[in-house]
């Protein structure tokens, strides 16, 4: 009926759709994790909550140590200045217990990095407190949306996709320009992961209420839910759920990684590619994320902070994959206890998936708001190829062009690589390494198993470098130029104070002759003096012989005589 | 517990340049069965010597240069050159000329430049380039097809020829003009195109079995690659096209003085050419746009050199001077990036550093 009375609706099947350049079809092993629901992990005796789990800078600790915190209670407060490009997020207990400690702790990092966090030692009893509860905007399309961002931030709610972007500074963006269209990411094109399939298919009411929030918040018209083919069961769930709404259309896509790259995805849909160093603002597009959007109806509509995320465990390296619900500061290894233990071929633990996501070399690593995945897999599963545990050894470049035909940023990966072997920054510039998503696609493909995304990884670093180094050596140079100017400046000020001065000098001394001359009868005083001198001459003289034998104490005397 | 740590991705395909090779090698049998059918156990003796040979040259040249041996073995690109040269060498030809061509592809063109991806010349071709201009008389003449009812030479026969100190007397008898050579000689002494091919029975049967058969065999095989995605379409079909573009245009222009289309794309090694020889990805150029005009400029070169050049085919001499041109090319033929240029809206995006969140 619904479809009769809003037209729109019936194209829902014949909408046109258009396509990325290149893109690879992996093996997605979905099927591995998505044939449970999701199962709340527990509570663990120990939480570890990093106080940056967002782009930006720290979150600041508004409790100390030995303080008893409430579940949703405030731990960590944003402390951005927006105008600074400074962003944070706030940050609350996951559950209750006590604070034990505010201290580095190593965090899902690529590199290992320690962080300063909040470890929370829980009580088990997961016990709320009134003061610390947010009130639900039940009548949200009534509340202004000032106060809905405000909760949002508040809620400290982050871009759960993985770029953890702090939601509210982009919404409170994105309302400065019209948005036209809404597009929500249900793409989840890296393999293995599931959370936002598993999350679409047991949430969709509310998924689309988050969504409806969404676009009273921005006043937009048309929201796009991209969702993969492979995920036949969400698709479907909502879109039942948002049946009532014809501003919301689901749109099934084909299943192809990077499809769920936030600008492919805008191409798929809308057929508009997003300028270089631009954002989907610029065109009136928003992109946000299945999960964050579940995370805006929680915060709006029942008050709950973001404390907890779906996260799928899964490879063969675990005994049960499954998807979980875990409050954020959950260990790796309690998680894969829970998931019934990991296997003998546990070489690996990656967080995210397995084109983009990092390694994490210990499992006492603490889930964050980004964790969308725990993937426990050995590394043949994987057939790594760029590692010292490869199956397949790296060969010469041959310049086949696989990478150039699966880049969906359409550069020249094999160029890019050849000029980065030269360490010809500059052609590797000209060749837009700055486009590169680094989504892999290229490393995927190759058959030589050339490492390529680290390469670009290390020309982009170095190009930087250089751009900082060429700055300082910029700056240093202007000071220099400074410098031989000042001493220019000074000598020439004090040689023109010094010129002024003697100038001075001489009229004075001109003056005084002057004067004399003007005077004139001085001649006689003069022969006095000479006189006088003459004198004292003599008397010295014959003083002088009087004492010779006291030389020391003669000169005093002779002054004093004088 | 502790984790082994890499960087993203982790994933890969099972694509390797083994199988590369090893796809090419498959692609390249219809043609070699059909020369082979044609033109008896000299064709087979060619492609078997110099895949020894290459085999032998490429492990002394990776000893020498200290490489890890079997990695690089086993990558079959020693093999997939050898058997390129050899098909493009006549059969029976002796054994030391396969040898120096051999010598020149691998160790000179190959691995004096940097050994597999770093060569910027087909290997194949300069190994051939080295044999037409050192050995004009040998390299020029083919033995007698089995199309014109002439018996192919046995098996110990061909071997007792390739092996001979020199060329047996009765070499002459046996041996013929490539049809691209005789209709050259023809054309240059004034003799009208139709001429030519009907007053040798000889020539017609040669170009209307022989060639055209030997060249759908390896179109087939080019056909594949494509199919399999292994060679881009861009380069055959550029060349090809510009190859059938020219030359009808001048037999249209002058039927008598100038050949017909049809020849020129059907005989000689133009398909071997265009599928794969033009095709080799280290010495091609690489991008889409790149490719086109690489293709097409062998195709005219091709014409060029067959038309008015010394050289009676082309194919190596067109591939060699477009492999100088490559770098040039590849860098002015860029495409355009995502995001960048074209797009209508891209002008908004000037100001997008003002409005960044």
């Amino acid at each position: 009926m619904s479809d009769l009375i809003n037209p729109t609706k019936i194209t829902t099947s014949s909408r046109k759709l258009w396509s990325f350049h290149g893109g690879v079809h992996p093996p997605f092993h979905k099927d591995d994790s998505n044939t449970l629901a999701i199962k709340s992990a527990g509570i663990p005796d120990k939480l570890v909550l990093p106080l940056r789990q967002h782009i930006g800078i720290d979150a600041e600790p508004c409790v100390s140590v030995g303080d008893k915190v409430f579940k949703g209670q405030l731990i960590a407060k944003h402390n951005h200045h927006v105008d600074q490009q400074d962003f944070s997020a706030n940050i609350h207990a996951p559950t209750s217990g006590k604070i034990t400690a505010i201290e580095e702790h190593s965090i899902p990092h690529p590199s290992g990095l320690l962080a300063n966090c909040i470890i929370l030692k829980t009580d088990g009893e997961d016990e709320q407190s009134e003061s610390h509860k947010l009130a639900p905007f039940l009548d949200y399309k009534n509340t202004k949306a000032e106060e809905i961002i405000e909760r949002i931030e508040q809620a400290g709610i982050v871009g759960l996709g993985g770029a953890v972007f702090p939601t509210a500074v982009k919404l409170a963006g994105s309302r400065k320009t019209q948005i036209k269209t809404l597009i929500i990411n249900g793409a989840e094109c890296e393999p293995y992961i599931t959370c936002d399939d598993l999350l679409m298919r047991e949430k969709s009411a509310e998924i689309i209420t988050g969504i409806e929030i969404l676009l009273h918040l921005l006043n937009a018209k048309e929201c796009l839910i991209g969702i993969e083919d492979n995920k036949p069961e969400a698709i479907e769930m909502v879109r039942s759920a948002c049946k009532h709404n014809h501003h919301i259309e689901v749109v099934s896509i084909p299943a192809i990684y990077p499809s769920g790259g936030e600008k492919q995805l805008i191409q798929i849909l809308t057929g508009k590619e997003i300028p270089a160093g631009g954002l989907p603002l610029d065109l009136g597009f928003l992109g946000q994320n299945i999960g964050t959007v579940y995370s805006i109806y929680q915060a709006v509509i029942e008050g709950a902070p973001l404390i907890s995320r779906i996260i799928t465990v899964t490879g063969n390296g675990i005994l049960h994959p499954q998807n979980y619900e875990v409050l954020i500061g959950t260990s790796f290894a309690y998680l894969a206890t829970q998931a019934g233990g990991t296997t003998k071929m546990a070489d690996h633990l990656i967080m995210g998936g397995p084109m983009m996501g990092f390694t994490l070399d210990d499992d006492d690593i603490p889930v964050v708001k980004a964790s969308n995945c725990a993937l426990f897999t050995s590394s043949t599963a994987l057939r790594e190829s760029n590692s010292a545990f490869s199956t397949q050894s790296t060969m010469p470049c041959i310049r086949c062009g696989k990478c150039m035909d699966v880049c969906p940023a359409k550069l020249l990966p094999q160029q890019l690589y050849w000029h980065i072997r030269a360490k010809d920054l500059e052609k590797v510039q000209e060749h837009n390494l700055k486009d590169c998503i680094e989504c892999g696609c290229c490393n995927y493909v190759c058959p030589s198993h050339i490492p390529l995304v680290d390469y670009y990884r290390f020309a982009k670093v170095e190009i930087r470098d250089q751009k900082i180094a060429q700055e300082k050596a910029d700056l240093s140079r202007e000071r220099h130029e400074f410098l031989l100017f000042r001493k220019e400046r000074d000598k020439r000020e004090r040689d023109e104070k010094r010129a002024a001065h003697k100038a001075a000098l001489q009229k004075k001394k001109a003056d005084i002759a002057k004067k004399k001359s003007e005077s004139g009868e001085d001649d006689s005083s003069d022969n006095t003096k000479a006189d006088a001198i003459k004198q004292a001459m003599e008397r010295a003289k014959a003083k002088k012989q009087a004492r010779d034998e006291s030389a020391n104490k003669s000169y005093k005397k002779e002054d004093d005589a004088s | 517990m502790k984790f082994k740590t890499n960087t993203s991705p982790f994933f890969s395909s099972e694509n390797n340049i083994s199988s590369v090779m090893l796809q090419v090698l498959l692609a390249l049998i219809p043609g070699t069965l059909v020369l082979f059918y044609f033109y008896g156990w000299g064709v087979l003796f060619n492609v078997v010597l110099a895949v020894i040979f290459a085999v032998s040259f490429e492990t002394i040249a990776l000893l020498m240069r200290k490489r890890p041996v079997m990695p690089f073995l086993s990558d079959l690109s020693a093999i997939v050159t050898a058997w390129l040269l050899a098909l493009s060498l006549p059969p029976l030809i002796p054994w030391w000329i396969l040898f120096i061509g051999v010598f020149f592809a691998i160790i000179v063109a190959k691995h004096l430049y940097g050994g597999l991806g770093y060569n910027p010349f087909n290997p194949a071709m300069v190994g051939f380039a080295v044999l037409i201009i050192s050995f004009p008389v040998e390299m020029t003449q083919w033995i007698q097809s089995t199309s014109l009812g002439q018996p192919s030479y046995g098996f110990v026969d061909s071997l007792r020829i390739i092996f001979s100190s020199g060329i047996t007397p009765d070499w002459d008898a046996i041996t013929m003009a490539t049809p691209l050579d005789e209709v050259k000689t023809g054309l240059r002494a004034g003799t009208p195109y139709a001429e030519i091919i009907q007053q040798s029975p000889y020539l017609q049967s040669t170009i209307q079995n022989t060639w055209l058969w030997t060249s759908l065999a390896f179109a087939l095989g080019g056909f594949w690659l494509l199919y399999k995605k292994l060679i881009h379409w861009q380069i055959p079909i550029a060349l090809l096209s510009a190859l059938a573009l020219i030359s009808a245009i001048m037999h249209l222009y002058s039927g008598e003085n100038y050949s017909s289309p049809i020849l020129q794309l059907f005989s000689g090694a133009t398909m071997l050419g265009a599928f794969f020889i033009a095709t080799d990805p280290v010495s091609a150029s690489t991008t889409p746009t790149g490719k086109l005009i690489y293709g097409a400029s062998i195709g005219l070169l091709i014409y060029i050199i067959r038309t008015w050049g010394g050289y009676p085919d082309a194919i190596a001499f067109s591939v060699l001077i477009m492999n100088m041109a490559v770098p040039t090319i590849d860098y002015y033929t860029q495409p355009r990036t995502f995001g960048h240029g074209r797009s209508p809206d891209t002008k908004t995006s000037m100001n997008v550093k003002d409005n960044k969140l």
